[in-house]
């Protein structure tokens, strides 16, 4: 780790007042500390946000769930509410990482970062979630740009991420077995009129399945997935899956997020 | 006092461990301490055209950038291969100077090119940065099985070949194929393994100007060999003025018997900078230049009579070396390997030929099981194999052929002193309730799910090794060991070994030993071992060897104690000394009220002539004190076998497989601490389950480690197993008094084939290890189009 000068944000203001261009917003730091460490990257600057009274909270209202920037994944997932208004969105949280990733990292910071294998991303899909950063609010659709790359401007921080509640929905991860990110995860969220289907880890980024949602418009069941092939020009290839085994994936992963769909 | 050999006895090691109160190199940190950091090569393949360290040397904080040169200079002399192999044509092997830093070629990623020394990590690391390397980058020979038809990595060493070496009688083997009813073939693929010790390697130079002694703590199993290899061969500093210190080690599984390039450069360092020089391998680090294990292609086949009775086989394997030949590198692939492909079957003759090869990867040397694993895997998947295409029962066919005469001589080398393959093999199936497997299938199947059952039987040649036997097949040291039992004055113990634990609990099942031979409790008893300083020359610890080889020269000793103890006590009751018994730490003369303790007798032995109305305790002409070494040569290797049964659950939309039962029953001989055996049982099945479901040291074709964090090198973890089903049969061994027959490797040795085995009955295709979900649904899909097609 190359060395840095460190600054203890007190409030949003602060920390975008901090910012640099070779500054860095520390949250839960469960990939910006190792990348560091590594040496694969480096700033002058890192902004701790972690202690920031505004970025933390968790609230939820007849229609959305509106969680602070530095909730931490184990918070997210034991939080009752959460469990009770949108119970995918919690065991997404419970599932990310190990024990001690869940108690660092957080929910601003895994967006922001926007790892193709991330979890979160998926969730702000098919959750049409607002994003809320130190300037504006974002819709998710929007947010997510392409690989590690998000609408967020140097000095913007997010805040918060406000989540719609579904009628069901489900979170089903089939996970890299080495790092246990996911290989393919999808996000199944089921409205009144609509059904989503988001996708991480499968393509750079992640994406709305329309082939999946169009097949379940017609028949919410698993079984109408069967014979489902998916595109696979555009998935990920590496040697944990190649691009015909993640489009298979994403099958399996939806149809098991049908049945469990609640 | 109650038996403390067969007892779960606590560990004594667990309090610290447990607290966090473990002292490793890392933990270590010398007055006027610099930090190191390696210069590594980027590429798989190279030549040096020039090395740049003047910008690094003129960094912030930096004391020097040593290179290759630098060596050469100092005259440090290069690593060694310790075990020659003769080819099958009567050449020795082929083996390449391999200098600790590399002056003229690199030839793998993670090849050392410097070392860089600073008052601290930071600045070396950031001088490192500094240092420019002009490579001439060539083209990377990274595959096994391409390696003799590419080209030459060192020069003179056509073909990349190290040896060709032969076991065994070809014309009778021959014979035996072209008079069988039915030939099997098959094709195996081991794969390579990256050791992954929780502990990375580390090391510390300290050398001592006045006294011109050279101090090294380092991560070792071996710091007796170490030093040995360092002062012999590197000439980094003359032994009786070199101690090399092993302290707490965090597991090696053989990746650290030997020492490596770094042992030897931070020892010169320290020496040439005259100041304490740390280093501290990171874990990427450590995935590109620890040795790897394994990584054998064979093609492999079985003779056999229309019964079943196997009648020859024959084995033709290519062994990877990496870069250069490691220090049990050559002996791995051969002596280790080739006698045990029979398994524990009664095969009339064998055949077996390897080539051992040199490629642009990280050398690969000796890992849990070392040989054993290849060797079991290969004859545990043909069994398999034939007895489907025999259309007979798995189980039924191993039966067939089980050995059931003791002692048996092997068509090949080794002469079996007991077993009863039987006896575990029909508790395992017992255990593994074989006859429900078609109820417990069909419901399988009922969830979508295939269910299959794997075997695996073993026998593995451990106890190493018989000092005649080793040398007259290469080795470059006999394999002994040795032991010391120390008395203090005030009765309590001090046991010196040679071993070196890291992992196997020798604090405890050593102390075991020592407490139900002398008498003496348990909390009196200290082990100490790992310090060259400390206790006589030893072997260090592999090859399941602590207990039958070690423990027993640590029993031999503690003899030669009672003996000692029986004359002095017979001066002090005024008794002869063949009336003196000795029983639960006392003395006695039978049928009197005479007794001393062995406590009362060590105080006499240190201090003679100074009490009571005897004037010396000690008979006319004895030494005091009461201190005993001794040194065992072990006459033949021991034979742990057992039989292994796994069931797994494959979902066919994912690959994904389950391990869903798994059940072992092993022959270890006697077992001194049954908790600890358990303990190893569990280690090693996580490796060999590892290495069939998930582990892969994978290169790809310019020789990058593509597999060089956890991130991608998939390491098991408890979620991956079932609750092991364990049980032990036991025929003691008769070439050690204690009848053990060692452990520690067992699991890793028997569980890959039983996984396989296994898979392979759930999805009805090959597949090669690891059986990942990828290559398990890539197969399925397979045979389902080709199944297509045939109709």
């Amino acid at each position: 780790m190359k060395q840095f000068n460190f600054h203890e944000a007190k409030s949003v203001k602060e920390a975008v007042k901090f910012s640099s261009k070779n500054s860095a917003f520390l949250s839960g730091g469960q990939t910006l500390i190792p990348s560091m460490k590594l040496r694969l990257s480096s700033f002058s600057d890192i902004i701790n946000i972690k202690n920031i009274k505004d970025l933390k909270g968790i609230k939820v209202s007849g229609k959305s769930v509106k969680i602070g920037a530095v909730a931490k994944h184990a918070e997210v997932a034991s939080s009752k509410d959460v469990q009770k208004a949108i119970p995918a969105l919690s065991s997404l949280a419970g599932g990310i990482g190990d024990m001690q990733v869940r108690n660092k990292g957080t929910l601003g910071g895994s967006i922001a970062n926007n790892d193709p294998s991330a979890c979160y991303p998926s969730a702000c899909i098919a959750l049409n979630a607002i994003i809320y950063t130190s300037n504006r609010k974002i819709e998710a659709k929007k947010f997510f740009k392409g690989m590690f790359e998000t609408a967020l401007k140097k000095d913007e921080l997010v805040t918060a991420v406000e989540f719609s509640i579904p009628e069901k929905s489900s979170y089903v991860k089939i996970p890299n077995p080495a790092s246990r990110y996911a290989l393919v995860g999808v996000f199944l969220a089921k409205y009144k009129k609509d059904i989503i289907c988001a996708v991480t880890g499968a393509q750079p980024v992640v994406y709305r399945s329309e082939e999946i949602e169009k097949a379940l418009h017609n028949n919410f069941s698993p079984e109408s997935l069967d014979d489902l092939n998916l595109v696979t020009e555009d998935m990920n290839a590496d040697i944990h899956a190649s691009a015909d085994y993640r489009a298979s994936l994403v099958v399996s992963a939806a149809q098991k997020a049908v049945a469990h769909c609640k | 006092m109650a038996s403390m050999i067969g007892s779960k006895v606590e560990r004594k090691e667990d309090k610290k461990f447990l607290t966090g109160k473990g002292r490793y190199t890392a933990d270590i940190n010398l007055h006027n301490q610099l930090h190191a950091v390696f210069i590594r090569s980027p590429h798989a393949r190279a030549e040096i055209k020039s090395i740049d360290t003047l910008k690094a040397k003129k960094a912030s904080g930096v004391v020097d950038v040593l290179v290759g040169k630098d060596m050469q200079d100092d005259k440090i002399g290069g690593l060694i291969a310790g075990w020659k192999i003769v080819s099958k044509d009567g050449t020795d092997m082929k083996c390449p100077a391999h200098p600790p830093l590399a002056t003229d070629s690199v030839n793998y990623v993670g090849d050392h090119i410097g070392l860089v020394v600073a008052e601290t990590l930071q600045e070396a690391k950031d001088a490192a940065d500094l240092v420019k390397v002009d490579y001439r980058v060539l083209k990377a020979v990274a595959s096994t099985a391409e390696a003799m038809n590419s080209d030459v990595i060192h020069d003179g060493i056509e073909k990349n070949l190290c040896f060709d070496w032969e076991l065994g009688d070809k014309a009778k083997t021959d014979e035996a194929f072209s008079n069988a009813d039915k030939v099997v073939k098959m094709d195996i693929l081991n794969n390579r393994l990256v050791p992954n010790a929780m502990e990375p390697r580390a090391s510390i130079g300290d050398y001592n100007s006045s006294s011109e002694e050279l101090t090294l703590y380092t991560t070792s199993q071996n710091p007796h060999l170490s030093r040995l290899v360092m002062s012999a061969f590197n000439a980094v500093h003359p032994e009786h003025k070199f101690r090399v210190i092993a302290p707490d080690v965090g597991g090696g599984f053989g990746s650290k018997i030997y020492p490596y390039s770094e042992d030897v450069i931070i020892a010169w360092a320290a020496k040439k900078l005259q100041r304490p020089v740390k280093w501290v391998c990171e874990r990427t680090e450590s995935f590109l230049s620890d040795c790897h294990g394994r990584d054998h292609i064979t093609k492999c086949s079985l003779a056999l009579k229309k019964d079943g009775i196997v009648t020859g086989l024959k084995v033709d394997t290519i062994a990877n070396l990496g870069g250069y030949a490691s220090l049990f590198a050559t002996v791995t692939p051969t002596y280790l390997y080739g006698p045990l492909v029979l398994g524990l079957y009664n095969i009339p003759t064998a055949y077996c030929n390897v080539k051992a090869v040199y490629t642009n990867t990280a050398p690969v040397d000796a890992y849990r099981g070392a040989g054993r694993p290849e060797a079991t895997y290969l004859i545990e998947r043909i069994m398999d194999k034939a007895a489907k295409e025999l259309g007979m029962d798995r189980a039924d066919f191993r039966k067939k052929n089980f050995i059931r005469q003791f002692p048996h001589q092997q068509c090949l080398v080794h002469n079996i002193d007991s077993g009863d393959y039987d006896a575990h093999f029909d508790k395992a199936l017992n255990l593994a309730d074989y006859t429900g497997f078609e109820k417990r299938k069909a419901e399988s199947a009922a969830k979508g799910k295939l269910r299959g059952i794997g075997f695996s039987t073993y026998i593995e040649a451990c106890g190493i090794a018989p000092s005649a036997a080793v040398m007259s097949l290469g080795a470059g040291v006999g394999l002994w060991e040795s032991a010391e039992i120390r008395f203090n004055p005030t009765g309590n113990v001090s046991v010196f070994t040679g071993t070196h634990s890291h992992g196997q609990s020798h604090d405890t099942t050593f102390a075991q030993i020592v407490a139900d031979k002398l008498g003496v409790l348990m909390e009196n008893i200290e082990l100490v071992h790992g310090d060259t300083d400390k206790g006589p020359f030893g072997m260090g610890t592999y090859g399941s060897r602590s207990l039958a080889v070690g423990g027993t020269a640590i029993a031999k000793a503690c003899d030669k104690i009672i003996e000692k103890g029986k004359a002095v006590a017979a001066k002090m009751l005024e008794a002869n000394v063949d009336e003196i018994e000795f029983k639960d730490g006392e003395f006695i003369v039978p049928n009197t009220n005479k007794k001393k303790t062995i406590g009362e007798i060590a105080f006499a032995c240190y201090l003679p002539g100074t009490y009571g109305e005897i004037k010396s305790p000690l008979p006319e002409g004895m030494e005091p004190g009461l201190k005993e070494t001794a040194f065992y040569d072990p006459v033949n290797f021991s034979f742990p076998a057992g039989s292994h049964i796994c069931e797994v659950e494959v979902d066919p939309a994912t690959g994904e497989t389950k391990v869903d039962t798994y059940t072992c029953v092993d022959d270890f001989g006697n077992l001194i601490n049954p908790m600890i055996v358990e303990g190893q049982i569990h280690g090693g099945l996580a490796q060999g389950i590892g290495q069939a479901l998930y582990e892969n040291a994978y290169y790809d074709e310019t020789g990058q480690l593509v597999t060089a964090s956890y991130m991608d090198y998939c390491m098991p973890r408890a979620d991956n197993f079932p609750e092991f089903r364990i049980d032990y049969t036991c025929t003691p061994a008769t070439s050690n008094p204690l009848g053990v027959k060692g452990c520690g490797e067992a699991g890793a040795i028997a569980s890959p084939p039983a996984v396989m085995n296994a898979v392979v009955d759930a999805i009805g295709t090959e597949v090669t290890m690891p059986a990942t979900a990828q290559k398990v649904w890539k197969a399925l899909k397979e045979k389902s189009k080709s199944a297509k097609k045939a109709a």
